[in-house]
Parts: structure tokens; C-alpha cells; sequence
């Protein structure tokens, strides 16, 4: 894939300080410090457990920090109305789940809720938008069926296509293709670059597939227990000493001509 | 959307109005259509004694039927509206009133003011039944959401397991009021089995604007409610608060419920099976769901309380017809999706 479009536009998206959060007294984040700006697509990476979801959820405001602040466009998450977070904000959940027989172009409008009045019905415009959401994530032909009889991976696409619809500054996806296969993941993370190369809509992604980040993202962060261990431009990252902190496992990074990006193999550490 | 219930509200409202008027007509002194809405508009506009018309007739329809008529409208009504709400806000097509043992807790709260009155507790009995109902039903979700908490997803199994619990123990205390009511029992047991022979025009004054107040909460709601079935987080992201949402509206249907039983005693079955129904015919969106669940709802308790009023030989306890009526419809309904491979519902 391409590399970065912009790189005058670097102003500040998210700016995370001195940030602490835990469940029930057990610390899921410690001490988070980052600075996220636009014209990158952002990674996070880490093993489980590490508090990757946590932190895409306090970027998103779905969750408080207990301590430090959480600022998305200089501006504290928690001073942002939810509405209009929402016009700012998108996120693809990893299993998205639907309860009752909602088709998918019901579901897909649903992206539609932060821009309308309660009782205003979607305008042509909107429908053009939820038509093109459908049309670009291939489940046109699938409009009118019932949500809860699709398969794993167009299930994801609807996920995909209703974050469109809303027609986010920034999207967040939380392992949004991990549940899917190599084909499938391919197609989504191409398209949702392709929305960020040319229309600049910005992306961060937690991902487990170090490979998929390697040539999806720009910048990488990676987590360990909680706290950020290293972060910059992937190519700086993507090291084997970064994988074995983090992971600790063995790793070569080539660079593949194949893929135009590094990539990784790993095997556990050899027992001396 | 809207625009589809809103298309749809005047021919449903004229139905609804004819089945009134029918109904009215029913029962041991037959009266006709047109004198049944002379007789209403006398009433209404408080003229005394239409003319023309059997003073005794004008009697049974304008005090008697009218009043349980309405009532059984109101309250089929109010039961299928909760039942929508709980089942959407729940994300669980097996919740309603009945199953969540919302309504049990209000008939207790019932039972209780009756024992109380029994001992010579001086309550105004016309506001003090349905406070305790709705003390009752609110005390009752509370502790059933409080033992379901622990599954974080509220699945289905984990509600209406607490649910069947709460509403057990619940069961064996009414046992016990009802012990305590001992030659008086019956007044009791006119809660358990449900009725509308007791509903009075101050009961409708109550549940009229009830209803129409719940409505249009869970129709200002339903777009909400519609996001809220792909999961909490996607819902807030979407710019919804959640919590705020949900307590909204897990107490107004408490609200709803719990003035239903205070006039008619439990009635299971249509909170479960009316939105049920609908979403099979209209699909599951709550903004066309609710309203129609308002009306049939009021239809069927309409249709299954007139059945038991002046069609049946002996007055059968309406809660116990529709649980009759009911029941085998819900399993018939089930097993046909089992069979369809759908276990989505």
C-alpha cells in the first residue's frame, strides 16, 4: 500500500496524559502518555491483556480515565456531547453482534443517528450515503437480509459500513477483522485505507496480526501490562527487539518486495 | 418509519373504536352499535339520561361495560407496549413483565395493602393499591437486575432465571398474605388470577394517561432503542447514553406494568407475545413495534376479555385465559422456529 498522503497535516487529534485505569482495583493502563496526530494511520498492538481495547475505549470516551485526561481535538472527552462525539467518532467492535432480525440496510442507517433529529426521517442525501457504504463494503446484494443470518465476516462488513455511514473525523476498529478470514481482512483494512488516503479519514486500529499492521498503519504503539513500551513510525518499530519485549518471542523482520512492507516470523525462545 | 405508524394510526384507531362499540353491545342485554355511541356521547358530555333509549341499558353500557372495556384496551395496551420496551431495552426476546416477575412483585405489593386493610389499616384504597403495585414492581426488577448483574450481557438465561426466582419467593409470600387474609382470601386471589370486573372510570382516568404518556416515551425513544440491539458499546459510540436510557425506560415500563395490575390483577402472556407477534409480521423496528404493540395488545385483552364476559357460559379469570390462549401459542410459535432453524427469534 501507499505510504502517508499528508504531511502538512499534522495537527493534534488525541492528546493522552498521565492516564490510569483500572477494573475493579486490578490497573488495566498505567501512566498512558501519547500524542496522536492526523495524517497517520495508528496501530496499537500488544499481547492480551495488555490494555489495548481499554485504551481504544477511553480515546473513544466509552470509558473515564480514573486519573489524567483524554483530549480529542483539544477539547476533554468528557466535555464533548455525545451526539456530537458521535459525528466525530466511529467504532468497528471486533464481534458485532445484532439482537432481533434487523435487515442490514436498517442496521447500516443506524450510522446515520448522530446527524439526524429524533424524528427526521434520513434525507436522499443520507440514502446515497448508506447506498454507498453498502455498495463499497460489497453487501449491496445483501440490503434486505436479516442481520442475525449472516456469517461471521459479513456481519464485520456491516459493522464497517454502518461506521461509513456515520461518516466519522476518525475511526476506531478494535480487531475488526481478527475474527475473519485472510481475504476478507485484506478487503476491509484496503478499503478503510483507501478512505483515509483519500479522504482523509483518520484511523486507529488495534490489531493482533503483526503482519496486517505492519502494512496497514503508519505509526505503531505497542503495549505491554498497561503501559506503552515503544511507539513511531512502523518501520522504526517493527523490530525484533520491540516483538521480543513485547512478546517475547523470536522474530525476523524482512522486508518483503512482495508486499511492499516488513514482515514478520516468529518462534519461541530457544531454551538455552 | 414514522411515517409508516403514522400512516398507520387512524385505520388502527378506527378499529380499535369499533371493537369498543361492539363489544359494548355484548352481554346479557343487547344493545345496539349506533345506540352504544349515543349512549358514550351522552355520558361524555354529561347529559344524564340519553333519550330514547332503556335508562337500564344506558345504565350497564355507560358504568358498567364502558368502564371495563376501556379498561381492558388500557391494559392489554400498557402490558404490550412494556412488553416491547423491556424486551428491546433488555436486548432479550423473553423478557416482559410476567417473565421478569415484575408483575407478581406489583401483585404482591397489592396483597399487601389488602392484608393491611384487612387489619384495619386505614389506607385510601384508591391511590394506595397502585403505589404499592408500582413499589412492588420497581422493588421486584431492582433485586432481579441486581441477581442478574453479574453476567454483564444480561443474557436471557441469567434474567429469567433470577426472574423465575424472584417471582417464586415472591409467590410463597402472597402465599403466606393470603393465609394471613383467611376468609377474605378471595380478594387476593382476584390479583393472581387477573380481572377487569372491578375496573372503574377512576381507573381509566389513570390509565389512560399512563399509557399514552408510555407510548410516546417509548416512541421517543425507539431510534435508540433500535441501535441499543447491536451491544452498549457500538450503541454509545453512536452518540446514545446508555445508562440514562436504559433507567428511563426500565421505569416507565415498570410504571406501565405495575398500573395495569393494580386495576386488573396479573396477566400473563401478552407482554410476551404481542411484540413477539408483531416482529415476526412488521419486523423488529421499535418505531413501528411499540405504538402497534399498544393497540394489539389492547385488541386481544379486548377480544379475550369480552370472550370471558359474554361469550363463555362462566366467567373464566381473564389471566388465566390468556395464559391458556397464550401459552400454547407461544409454544406453538416456538417450536415453528425451531423448526425454520432460527434460533435468532
Amino acid at each position: 500500500m501507499a505510504k502517508p498522503i499528508s504531511e502538512q497535516a499534522d495537527d493534534l487529534l488525541w492528546s493522552i496524559r498521565g492516564v490510569n485505569f483500572g477494573y475493579n482495583g486490578t490497573p488495566v493502563l498505567r501512566d498512558v502518555n501519547l500524542e496522536l496526530r492526523c495524517g497517520c494511520c495508528y496501530g496499537i498492538l500488544g499481547p492480551n491483556g495488555s490494555g489495548k481495547t481499554t485504551l481504544l475505549d477511553l480515546m473513544g470516551g466509552l470509558q473515564s480515565p480514573q486519573s489524567g485526561t483524554v483530549e480529542f481535538k483539544n477539547r476533554p472527552l468528557d466535555a464533548w456531547p455525545k451526539k456530537q462525539l458521535a459525528r466525530q467518532l466511529a467504532l468497528v467492535p471486533q464481534d458485532f453482534m445484532v439482537r432481533f432480525g434487523y435487515s442490514v440496510r436498517e442496521v447500516v442507517e443506524m450510522g446515520l443517528h448522530p446527524h439526524l433529529h429524533r424524528f427526521a426521517a434520513p434525507s436522499e442525501q443520507d440514502q446515497a450515503l448508506v447506498d454507498e457504504a453498502l455498495e463499497i463494503t460489497g453487501i449491496a446484494a445483501l440490503a434486505d437480509r436479516p442481520v442475525t443470518r449472516l456469517s461471521g465476516g459479513e456481519k464485520q462488513r456491516v459493522a464497517v459500513a454502518r461506521a461509513l455511514a456515520q461518516r466519522p473525523a476518525a475511526l476506531l476498529l478494535d480487531e475488526a477483522t481478527s475474527n475473519l478470514d485472510i481475504h476478507h481482512s485484506l478487503e476491509i483494512l484496503h478499503l478503510i485505507r483507501n478512505r483515509f488516503e483519500q479522504q482523509g479519514m483518520q484511523v486507529v486500529a488495534v490489531m493482533h496480526d503483526l503482519n496486517l499492521a505492519s502494512f496497514f498503519c503508519d505509526r505503531l504503539i505497542f503495549l505491554k501490562q498497561g503501559q506503552v513500551v515503544c511507539q513511531g513510525r512502523t518501520e522504526e518499530t517493527l523490530t525484533p527487539e520491540t516483538i521480543e519485549a513485547v512478546y517475547g518471542v523470536e522474530a525476523e523482520v524482512t522486508v518483503s518486495a512482495f508486499t511492499n512492507s516488513r514482515q514478520v516470523s516468529f518462534r519461541l525462545p530457544v531454551a538455552p | 418509519m414514522h411515517g409508516r405508524a403514522a400512516a398507520l394510526l387512524l385505520p388502527l384507531t378506527a378499529v380499535l373504536i369499533l371493537a369498543v362499540a361492539l363489544s359494548a353491545t355484548l352481554g346479557f342485554l343487547q344493545v345496539s352499535i349506533p345506540d352504544v355511541f349515543i349512549i358514550l356521547w351522552a355520558k361524555l358530555s354529561g347529559q344524564g339520561q340519553p333519550t330514547g333509549i332503556d335508562p337500564v341499558a344506558a345504565t350497564v353500557v355507560a358504568d358498567v361495560r364502558m368502564p371495563r372495556i376501556l379498561g381492558a384496551v388500557l391494559v392489554g395496551g400498557l402490558l404490550g407496549v412494556s412488553g416491547a420496551v423491556f424486551q428491546a431495552i433488555l436486548l432479550n426476546p423473553l423478557a416482559d413483565s410476567y417473565t421478569l416477575g415484575i408483575s407478581t412483585g406489583a401483585a404482591f405489593g397489592a396483597s399487601l395493602v389488602i392484608v393491611l386493610q384487612i387489619f384495619g389499616l386505614a389506607l385510601p384504597s384508591g391511590v394506595t393499591i397502585p403505589v404499592f403495585a408500582f413499589i412492588g414492581g420497581v422493588g421486584t426488577l431492582a433485586v432481579v437486575l441486581y441477581l442478574a448483574a453479574g453476567d454483564r450481557r444480561l443474557s436471557s438465561t441469567s434474567l429469567i432465571l433470577a426472574g423465575v426466582i424472584v417471582a417464586a419467593i415472591l409467590s410463597a409470600a402472597i402465599g403466606f398474605l393470603k393465609f394471613l387474609a383467611d376468609e377474605q382470601v378471595g380478594l387476593i386471589i382476584f390479583w393472581l388470577m387477573g380481572s377487569l370486573a372491578g375496573a372503574s372510570w377512576p381507573n381509566i382516568l389513570l390509565l389512560a394517561p399512563t399509557a399514552l404518556f408510555g407510548t410516546l416515551v417509548g416512541v421517543f425513544y425507539s431510534r435508540d432503542l433500535n441501535i441499543m440491539a447491536t451491544g452498549d458499546r457500538a450503541a454509545t459510540s453512536l452518540g446514545i447514553n446508555t445508562v440514562r436510557l436504559r433507567t428511563v425506560l426500565l421505569t416507565v415500563s415498570t410504571l406501565m406494568t405495575a398500573l395495569a395490575v393494580s386495576v386488573s390483577g396479573i396477566i400473563g402472556f401478552v407482554g410476551l407475545i404481542v411484540p413477539h407477534m408483531l416482529r415476526h409480521i412488521v419486523g423488529p423496528d421499535n418505531r413501528l413495534l411499540i405504538p402497534l404493540s399498544f393497540f394489539t395488545g389492547g385488541l386481544l385483552l379486548l377480544i379475550a376479555d369480552t370472550l370471558t364476559r359474554a361469550v363463555l357460559p362462566v366467567e373464566v379469570p381473564i389471566g388465566v385465559l390468556t395464559a391458556l390462549l397464550g401459552g400454547p401459542f407461544f409454544c406453538i410459535l416456538f417450536k415453528r422456529r425451531q423448526r425454520d432453524g432460527k434460533t435468532d427469534f
